[in-house]
């Protein structure tokens, strides 16, 4: 660099600083920011109905809310992590921030229609705070009939109204995502050379745009029949109660891959640079993610063994359900593999992805158990289950996504967070998880069903101990938004590529300027070229990295 | 919730067929997990201690050869999960395909109670008498919303869908008295749906069923209605109206107009009364008005127990041939 600093140079965020520039900004990075502006208030609004849900179970009869009250906090909780939270926490933050710098583009294929994404998830936002304030809703997230259309006396059509319109924002930032990774790759990005979190953004994508669609006509069949009266879920009106749960479950089991597969191509991001290795089997990596995303859309009915539906089909979707297992424990084992003989630091983005690994593997078997069929039968419908599917979640995405945010964020503000912070707030997150969560795991096997807002007497010990878990995790969770904050006014300057990476993100300023790249980059050589003897690595587009 | 007798309840008692084998399965998995969580986070921690950075060990690049530890674990854990999937699958298919019943006892659910009705007409309301080593089967009906019978000690459980019946069965293995719960969402008072099984050496509970004051069976009720409703006026044998005669219907083959044969098992019964329809017997006039909105879910039971009691020979032949 022979640039003499005399003034700044301009970066994206100091560009332009009015609040007009922001709200009506086409660049990509800002819009991430913005993203990260919303999704951040849900997660605290989830967080927060998470937080009197653990409150109100520390005694069996739950003295702090009344029955009805408790139904809609854990409705709530449900909406708002699930689409508020989990589906575009990656995809829309991290997924907008990197995907043009990663590819070595100089914005999203459509920037107006990013901006479009934002706006409309606000709008869902706004009516989703309204139907809160009117009074919420009771029919758990999963919105089941005919209870949700005949019986329910909350707020059913707003909150199906409030989610249909939230999937429209994600359709157009997956439509966004592919389109910008078919057409604007760099020179030389081939496709056998997009660092993993661009394939998983990828198969994300494609899993959103195809599953997306069929959530919304599910919400539009059950406004339908709740407003004027037409039979087709509630067998009161000739309808057939199963096949909401066929169409709802086609949507969100893929939902669930929705959320997971990201953070997989953020920690496969995280691992290699702080192991200094090569990803182990990166063919062998892309081929899980797609698969994954295709059996994603095969085990819907692993929901539904209970429920009435045909052993036959009870024993096809067990055995895609254990199938989808197979692309998981690969990666799994990758990873594993990718530290042998590596030269490993953990700094906090590496005990982020570490956590991942160890919750995501325990989501996984726990989820093997699900899947046998009868085993599901007495699993099913209780804490067991909650227990698996935030192992998965919680401990799995929204660990990586905590990694992923760590890792870049010295490339999205400039500043470097405070290490030692940082790490404290890793470890008491595992731990405040595992201590949440595990014992409803017992809990399950002891029979809990899920969604009581009382329980039996002789359960509280492992109630108490879950909810000081979630104490624990409270704070762990705060501590970031504390100290991140801190960094953002006082954190050292951060240098282009702090931690050596490969990817071509880190070939440009931090922050980067608006355009990206002052020109765009030649790729010439597979990412995650790291050297675990000497730490040295080459970048993709064949400097060595400093 | 189950009673376990132990100091902090950690594991719940197995006290029917199902619980015992269900058990098995998951003491098997729980076995197989832990060794492969010991596996991998045993790799990770001795990865991440020998490797640590800084730490003077040789790192030279391992040879080509990913593709066979590759291909390896890939083919190993598809074995293991293939054979996790026949043992479920297998224990599944028994766990909900009913064997020949020594009893038959209906359920309706509703917000936010479990109905009860016996064969010989005892009804109870969130309890359900059962005697210790018979095989009993459940027939069960909602009134309102999905509902699930749940018994954790049988590691069973099963959804209440309104609309159509359900079966299940259990085989309890001792006595003692064993939580019933709701395990499916139906609504504000959910986490109260619940009751309990009490199970009883038969004498005691052939004592129960005496002392319950019950004139008349459920089948006998099932006929008063049959009259009460007019369903004599046609489906008697003297009757002149062209309708199909209920003697030896149920579990007999019954072969309808639109060219299909269906077995007349409860559900179909429980159609025919409802949606007629949709269930025209071939050669009779689809004349059969529908009964929806007319019966509640433990009237059509009664009827359902009435028509069963018209064909006794059939009943246990079509439960053999299971």
């Amino acid at each position: 660099m022979t640039a003499v600093a005399i003034d700044l140079p301009a970066t994206y965020l100091t560009e332009r600083q009015t609040v007009g520039s922001w709200l009506l900004t086409r660049d990509h990075k800002r819009i991430a920011l913005l993203f990260f502006a919303s999704i951040t208030f849900f997660f605290f609004i989830g967080g927060f109905a998470a937080t009197l849900i653990r409150l109100h179970l520390v005694t069996p009869q739950g003295g702090l809310l009344q029955p009805d009250i408790y139904n809609r906090m854990f409705t709530i909780h449900g909406i708002v992590m699930v689409w508020f939270f989990l589906i575009p926490a990656i995809p829309t933050t991290l997924g907008n921030f990197l995907v043009p710098l990663m590819i070595g583009a100089h914005d999203l294929a459509f920037p107006r229609l990013n901006l479009a994404s934002w706006y409309v998830f606000n709008l869902s936002g706004v009516l989703l705070l309204y139907m809160l304030l009117m009074g919420g809703v009771d029919t758990g997230w999963t919105f089941y009939t005919p209870f949700s259309t005949a019986y329910a006396n909350g707020y059913v059509t707003a909150a199906a109204v409030t989610v249909f319109i939230n999937g429209f924002s994600t359709i157009m930032t997956a439509l966004n995502f592919v389109v910008t990774i078919h057409r604007l790759r760099a020179p030389g990005m081939y496709w056998s050379r997009l660092p993993l979190f661009i394939w998983a953004i990828y198969a994300t994508s494609l899993v959103m745009l195809l599953a997306t669609p069929v959530l919304a006509m599910t919400l539009l069949l059950i406004g339908l029949e709740r407003l004027m009266g037409v039979g087709i879920f509630d067998p009161a009106l000739g309808g057939d109660p199963l096949l909401f749960q066929h169409m709802f479950w086609f949507y969100s089991h893929p939902a669930v891959y929705i959320m997971i597969l990201p953070a997989m191509g953020l920690v496969s991001e995280i691992v290699a640079c702080f192991a200094r290795k090569p990803i182990f089997g990166y063919t062998g990596m892309t081929y899980a993610l797609l698969a994954i995303a295709v059996i994603s859309f095969l085990v819907w009915g692993h929901h539904m063994f209970t429920a009435g539906i045909s052993l036959f089909s009870g024993i096809v979707f067990s055995l895609m359900s254990f199938l989808v297992a197979v692309p998981s424990a690969i990666k799994v084992f990758n990873w594993t593999a990718t530290l042998h003989k590596g030269s490993i630091a953990f700094d906090a983005p590496m005990l982020y992805a570490l956590g991942f690994v160890g919750l995501f593997t325990m989501g996984g078997l726990t989820g093997l158990m699900v899947a046998t069929l009868a085993l599901d039968v007495h699993l099913t419908d209780t804490y067991f289950v909650i227990a698996h599917f935030h192992y998965i979640m919680v401990g799995g995405a929204v660990s990586a996504y905590f990694g992923g945010l760590h890792y870049w964020w010295p490339k999205i503000t400039g500043r470097l967070y405070p290490e030692i912070w940082a790490r404290a707030a890793a470890i008491l997150m595992f731990l405040g998880f595992n201590l949440t969560f595990f014992p409803q795991f017992i809990l399950g096997y002891l029979g809990m069903p899920r969604r009581y807002y009382a329980y039996a007497p002789e359960l509280q010990v492992w109630n108490v101990l879950s909810s000081a878990g979630a104490s624990i995790l409270a704070i762990a969770y705060l501590m970031p938004l504390v100290y991140l904050t801190w960094s953002l006014l006082r954190g050292r300057h951060a240098s282009p590529n702090p931690w050596l990476a490969t990817g071509l993100e880190w070939q440009t300023s931090s922050p980067p300027p608006k355009e990206n790249f002052a020109r765009t980059p030649n790729v010439t050589t597979e990412p995650y070229h790291y050297d675990p003897e000497t730490g040295a690595c080459i970048a993709q587009n064949g400097t060595a990295c400093a | 919730m189950a009673e376990t007798g132990q100091w902090v309840p950690f594991w719940p008692k197995t006290s029917a067929l199902s619980g015992d084998r269900v058990n098995t399965l998951f003491i098997a998995e729980l076995v197989l997990c832990a060794a492969i969580l010991a596996l991998v986070f045993g790799l990770i921690w001795v990865f991440c201690i020998r490797y640590r950075r800084g730490n003077p060990v040789p790192r030279s690049a391992l040879g080509e050869k990913s593709w066979v530890f590759e291909i390896g674990w890939t083919a190993a854990t598809l074995t293991g999960f293939l054979g996790l999937f026949v043992w479920g699958a297998g224990m599944y298919v028994w766990l909900y395909k009913p064997p020949a019943a020594d009893l038959e006892i209906f359920i309706v659910g509703k917000q936010w109670m479990w109905k009860v009705e016996h064969p010989g007409g005892q009804r109870e309301i969130d309890e359900l008498h059962v005697p210790v080593g018979k095989t009993v089967r459940l027939v069960m009906a909602s009134q309102d919303v999905i509902h699930s019978f749940f018994i954790p000690e049988f590691r069973l459980k099963h959804d209440v869908v309104p609309g159509t019946l359900e079966t299940m069965w259990f085989r309890p293995t001792e006595t003692g008295n064993f939580t019933i719960e709701c395990s499916e969402f139906c609504g504000t008072e959910h986490a109260h749906m619940g009751g309990q099984i009490v199970v009883m050496e038969p004498a005691a509970y052939t004592g129960w069923l005496t002392h319950q004051g019950v004139n008349l069976s459920l089948a006998q009720q099932g006929e008063a209605l049959f009259r009460q409703h007019g369903c004599s006026g046609c489906h008697d044998a003297n009757s002149t109206v062209h309708a199909p005669l209920l003697t030896g219907l149920y579990g007999s083959l019954v072969h309808l107009s639109d060219g299909s044969v269906v077995r007349a098992d409860e559900k179909y019964i429980r159609d025919c009364i409802l949606i007629p329809r949709t269930f025209t017997v071939a050669g009779y006039p689809p004349v059969m008005p529908s009964f929806a909105g007319q019966l509640g879910e433990d009237e059509i039971m009664k009827l359902i127990a009435y028509i069963q009691s018209l064909s006794p020979a059939a009943a246990s032949r079509e439960e053999s041939t299971r």
